[in-house]
């Protein structure tokens, strides 16, 4: 509330054109009151009254814009007290570790991060896996897990590490992390006006303008008819005839709109990529990690003639044992849960990994002597030529590559034991996802590495509206190149570092508008999408406003 | 009201909608710069055109070059009449060797057919010569015509067209404009005019022994051809003082009929042609249906308003069957009356068949308000089209803002330069309008100029500068407004109602030129459905009604309540 009367102040309203007007003629028919007060008591009544509602009609304005900004204080607030607690182990070039407040960390700087502990600054691990809770930024409640290499690898400060310990290496200069930009974009979000906000404004002054006028020359009219109309009474005609309503919301709605946002976890760097995301026809998505879960897993089991299921999912489970995987971790979830084999409890003779060159893995135990990998290979393996194994196991392995799945055989010595189903699993809800998103006028393109047959088969699975398959970050480039020049607005939504030349694109794209208009923050944001049970922190999206 | 009154209106709106296909798809040809049945005849005098003018019909415009080219235009076809009025006594065909024009009235006049608007401060029968009804006014009819086709065409090129920086060549889009649509149509109606009785001679008049053996004067002239092109091109200017209602400018029935059906007829299919060139015709009916509506509503209120008949004159025993005939022809009746009022004034057309100021309070409001509404029913012709996509963009934007989209029409997004010019033109008609009515009201000497005291004095003043601002032309009846200060204000209200409107439109056209234009996806709101059409209805009517009712309420409402308290003015 007291904000509400500090913003008062007319320097601060003149940004609002229309409750400006109003806080004017407020004023004046204070002033009528006042005098008439003094010299004609019983017209001070009216005019009393009249100044009342008028006060209360910016009083309602400030106070609603005040209420939509304590929010966002508050949110920021909590987000600032989760910075200013971290601290950081820093380790020294000799090892030793020294702690210090994560304010003073720089760049290149290494950090050692145990279990419970926070992470103090945005980085990428370089040692260890661990799985953190990225809820304070993502809203995801499940633990994500990040580990060194690869994808998985960049960190947030704020974030927990749940389990494990990392070596994380600071990238980001404090007071430019992503929780800094957070709280910046919150803090900031009443003070950038948005292009459509920008537009409204100049209808809104317009009109404002026009029924200033309309008054003033009731005035003249009501003289020729012999009516005398009172300031007072045109005051309020004004007031009533100019969109005080509109005027008066029309920031808190930028707000409170930002707010909403936040708390589905999306976070907009403007208002304008805001804008820009309502406006967007095409949405180019990445299979991997954002369509599907990212890694391929094993759904079934097929045997070869002559050999059980309970047999297949045995030898496999003790194949994938030591192959620590996702792959060899989804098949011994497989084997052990939906077929019930009993985890044993043995020891391996010799633990076969898994090179490029042989393309197969394994254990040796006793006699036995347990192979899975590549169809090709586990044949070479049991000394099968190419084409020469049992025709039901060829056409188990045809069946599962047309389905856009992975064939994997499995054997034990020179005797074929039958093949697992490597898939790639589509996300649970994503095809309602993208059916809302349809309906919303949204075509989806799925962009996949896969060849025609499994993007085909993934993209039905998925329910995409089109799909981009063997695609190379030129194609991608090509694909949103051509989108465009049919003046359609592409949204680009992926989590790998494989796309940063097509999310590129889109960017410069902005750049090159023929009038270039200074913009705050570039267009680019963070899109997190909360049921995504295992997948990466955010997805990135740009966007050529 | 009776049925054979509704008939006769439901007849017309269907000659006007049979004519709206092939005249759009005509005039969408002609604009394009495509081959028509008249092309082998007209052709080569359009080629001719050019070679003399120097202009390469090839070579487009920017918005800027375009405007530019219609301000100079205009200002030479000012200066042109100007100085034929004031030189009209030195110049041949004056067989009434009528005396030069006074300056103020030659500039009243001269910016009156300039910007369409035909506002006739002037007596024709009286003060004109010949030449100067021919060579001046109705040249004038013509160019002033085209001049909105042009422009209007530039817009539409506006939309059609992505990321371009071109609207068209404004001296190709003149000619084709006069050569191709105006002149032929205007040589068919002035035929059918002279077959209807109208005189087209160049005689000055004919003396006709009356009973009583009194020397009748009858003035005479070349009334057929300028008849025609004053209804095609919406002007209004009447060959005599009393246009259209009288006798041999609006002999009979029929007459009134191709009267009220040749001005509608081009502003309407304009906007079929705007539809065929945006690749939309659903656009164009969505738009043609949202001015019928508000059009049909006007027709029929006025038409209420004056079949009602004045209860003051009912109480003392006139059979009120008849409605409130004061003012108005017997040959046309309430309804052909109603009709070509609402007509005159949704369009900006101007032409009276009857005195407007002798309607009844709300029958008088209904043709002020159609004018206050910006002329866009269908409006003049290109004027109206190009009026009325500026409400389009407004309702775009108000609708875009409630789906949550940038706001888009046909692919253009509507951003904050579009909504700053749109307001600019916006703000023209009430600044104007009310502005000079206020001061006029307010000045004793302008005061000292109308017909009646009390409300309906205020609604001759008012009316005055609505027809003025929204360059319509009509006239409410009663105020003396060839004096310096009307003469001066009118005129420069009709300036304003024009260029200072056109200019910042035009400005539109050249942003929205330079954008891309996106195709329609499911998300976007559609601008051709009944919906769009809903929306455009409220945002004319209350931008209009907001703006205006203040002061109508003053003016004609007061009198209407008056009138059913047995006052009269």
């Amino acid at each position: 509330m007291r904000d509400a009367v500090v913003k008062l102040d007319p320097r601060k309203l003149l940004r609002n054109p229309v409750i400006f007007v109003t806080e004017v003629v407020a004023a004046v028919v204070t002033i009528l009151f006042i005098r008439d007060l003094a010299s004609n008591p019983p017209q001070a009544g009216f005019s009393g009254q009249i100044a009342a509602w008028l006060w209360f009609t910016v009083l309602f304005a400030t106070f609603a814009e005040a209420v939509a900004e304590g929010r966002g204080r508050a949110q920021a607030d909590s987000l600032k007290k989760t910075k200013s607690d971290l601290v950081a182990r820093k380790v020294a070039a000799n090892g030793t570790t020294e702690t210090i407040p994560a304010s003073s960390l720089k760049v290149g700087d290494v950090v050692l991060i145990a279990a419970g502990e926070f992470i103090p600054g945005d980085g990428e691990v370089i040692e260890g896996v661990a799985s953190v809770n990225e809820s304070a930024i993502t809203g995801e409640s499940a633990p994500v897990i990040r580990e060194s290499g690869g994808d998985r690898s960049a960190v947030t400060g704020g974030t927990q590490v749940l389990s494990d310990e990392i070596r994380v290496k600071i990238t980001v200069q404090p007071g430019s992390s992503f929780v800094d930009r957070m709280i910046a974009l919150i803090e900031g979000a009443q003070r950038q006006k948005t292009p459509n906000e920008i537009a409204l404004s100049i209808l809104l002054s317009g009109l404002t303008l026009i029924f200033l006028f309309v008054c003033v020359a009731i005035w003249g009219l009501a003289g020729y008819s012999g009516t005398v109309l009172s300031v007072t009474v045109l005051a309020a005609l004004l007031v009533t005839l100019i969109p005080t309503t509109i005027g008066g919301l029309l920031s808190a709605i930028g707000i409170a709109g930002m707010d909403r946002l936040v708390r589905f976890n999306v976070i907009a760097t403007s208002g304008r990529a805001v804008e820009a995301a309502g406006d967007v026809d095409t949405l180019l998505l990445d299979k991997t990690g954002t369509i599907t879960f990212g890694n391929r897993m094993a759904s079934d089991f097929l045997p070869a003639p002559g050999v059980t299921a309970g047999e297949l999912a045995e030898a496999t489970l003790l194949a994938s044992l030591s192959d620590e995987t996702p792959e060899g971790r989804s098949i011994v979830a497989l084997a052990t849960g939906e077929f019930g084999v009993a985890m044993p409890n043995m020891t391996f003779d010799a633990v076969i990994d898994f090179t490029a060159e042989t393309r197969l893995s394994g254990v040796d135990m006793g006699a036995r002597r347990l192979r899975k990998g590549a169809v090709d290979a586990v044949l070479r393996f049991a000394g099968l030529k190419e084409q020469n194994g049992p025709a039901d196991f060829h056409s188990a392995v045809e069946r599962i590559a047309r389905t856009g799945g992975t064939p994997l055989a499995v054997a034990d010595g020179e005797r074929l034991l039958g093949t697992i189903h490597l898939k790639d699993v589509v996300k649970p809800g994503i095809k309602e996802r993208f059916a809302a998103l349809r309906a919303m006028g949204i075509r989806t393109v799925m962009v996949t590495g896969d060849n025609p047959v499994t993007a085909a088969a993934i993209a039905s699975e998925a329910g995409v509206d089109d799909f981009l398959a063997q695609a190379t970050p030129e194609d991608k480039l090509a694909y949103i190149r051509r989108e465009q020049q049919g003046g359609r607005l592409i949204a680009m939504c992926g989590d790998g570092t494989n796309d940063a030349p097509a999310l590129a694109r889109p960017m410069s794209e902005s750049r090159c508008r023929p009038a270039p208009r200074p913009r705050a923050k570039p267009p680019t944001w963070w899109i997190s999408i909360q049921a995504r049970p295992s997948s990466s922190r955010s997805s990135r999206s740009a966007n050529n406003s | 009201m009776t049925t054979i009154g509704w008939l006769q209106i439901s007849l017309l709106f269907l000659a006007v909608l049979l004519a709206i296909k092939p005249l759009g798809l005509y005039m969408a040809r002609v604009f394009s710069g495509e081959r028509t049945f008249l092309s082998p005849v007209l052709a080569p005098v359009e080629g001719g055109f050019y070679r003399v003018s120097g202009v390469d019909p090839n070579k487009e415009q920017s918005w800027l070059g375009y405007t530019l080219a219609m301000l100079t235009f205009s200002l030479a076809g000012f200066l042109a009449l100007y100085a034929m009025l004031r030189l009209q006594a030195h110049l041949p065909l004056n067989p009434q060797d009528y005396p030069a024009v006074p300056s103020d009235l030659a500039f009243n006049t001269a910016v009156s057919f300039v910007t369409n608007t035909n506002w006739q401060n002037y007596a024709g029968e009286t003060t004109l010569s010949h030449f100067s009804q021919m060579a001046g006014l109705t040249v004038q009819n013509f160019l002033s015509a085209a001049t909105g086709m042009a422009l209007a065409v530039a817009f539409t090129r506006a939309l059609a067209r992505s990321k371009v920086t071109t609207l068209g060549n404004f001296w190709v889009d003149m000619v084709r404009a006069t050569l191709y649509v105006l002149l032929p149509l205007s040589i068919m109606v002035a035929l059918v005019f002279v077959a209807m009785g109208l005189p087209q001679t160049l005689e000055a008049s004919v003396t006709a022994k009356t009973l009583e053996g009194a020397n009748q004067v009858i003035s005479l002239g070349p009334v057929a051809s300028q008849e025609a092109i004053k209804q095609l091109g919406t002007n209004g200017g009447g060959f005599f003082n009393v246009n259209a209602a009288h006798p041999f400018e609006n002999p009979t029935a029929w007459s009134n009929y191709l009267n009220i059906l040749a001005m509608l007829s081009i502003s309407a299919a304009l906007v079929y042609s705007f539809g065929q060139m945006v690749g939309n015709r659903r656009q164009g009916w969505a738009l043609i249906s949202a001015m019928a509506i508000l059009l049909i509503a006007g027709v029929a209120i006025t038409y209420w308003a004056e079949a009602q008949g004045n209860p003051i004159l009912t109480a003392v025993g006139v059979d009120p069957a008849l409605g409130n005939m004061e003012g108005k022809e017997v040959r046309f009746g309430q309804a052909m009356t109603a009709l070509y009022a609402a007509v005159t004034t949704g369009l900006s057309d101007g032409g009276v068949n009857g005195m407007h100021g002798s309607f009844t309070g709300l029958g008088g409001l209904v043709p002020m308000f159609l004018m206050q509404l910006g002329e866009v029913l269908p409006g003049g012709v290109g004027s109206g089209l190009y009026g009325m996509l500026v409400f389009a963009l407004l309702s775009v934007f108000v609708a875009g803002l409630m789906v949550g989209r940038t706001p888009e029409f046909l692919g253009k997004k509507i951003e904050g330069r579009e909504m700053t010019f749109a307001m600019l033109a916006v703000l023209i008609l009430p600044l104007v309008i009310l502005g000079f009515t206020a001061v006029s009201a307010m000045l004793p000497f302008a005061v000292a100029s109308i017909g009646t005291s009390g409300p309906h004095g205020l609604s001759e003043i008012l009316y005055a500068y609505t027809s003025t601002a929204g360059n319509n032309g009509s006239a409410f009846g009663g105020l003396t407004g060839n004096t310096p200060w009307y003469n001066t204000t009118l005129g420069i209200a009709m300036l304003l109602g024009r260029f200072a409107y056109v200019v910042p439109v035009m400005a539109i056209a050249g942003s929205l030129a330079a954008k891309v234009k996106a195709p329609a996806s499911a998300g976007t709101f559609p601008t051709d459905g009944p919906l769009f059409v809903g929306l455009l209805i409220g945002i004319i009517l209350i931008l209009g009604g907001l703006q205006f009712f203040p002061a109508l309420a003053l003016g004609p409402v007061v009198e209407h309540l008056a009138m059913l308290a047995g006052q009269t003015f």
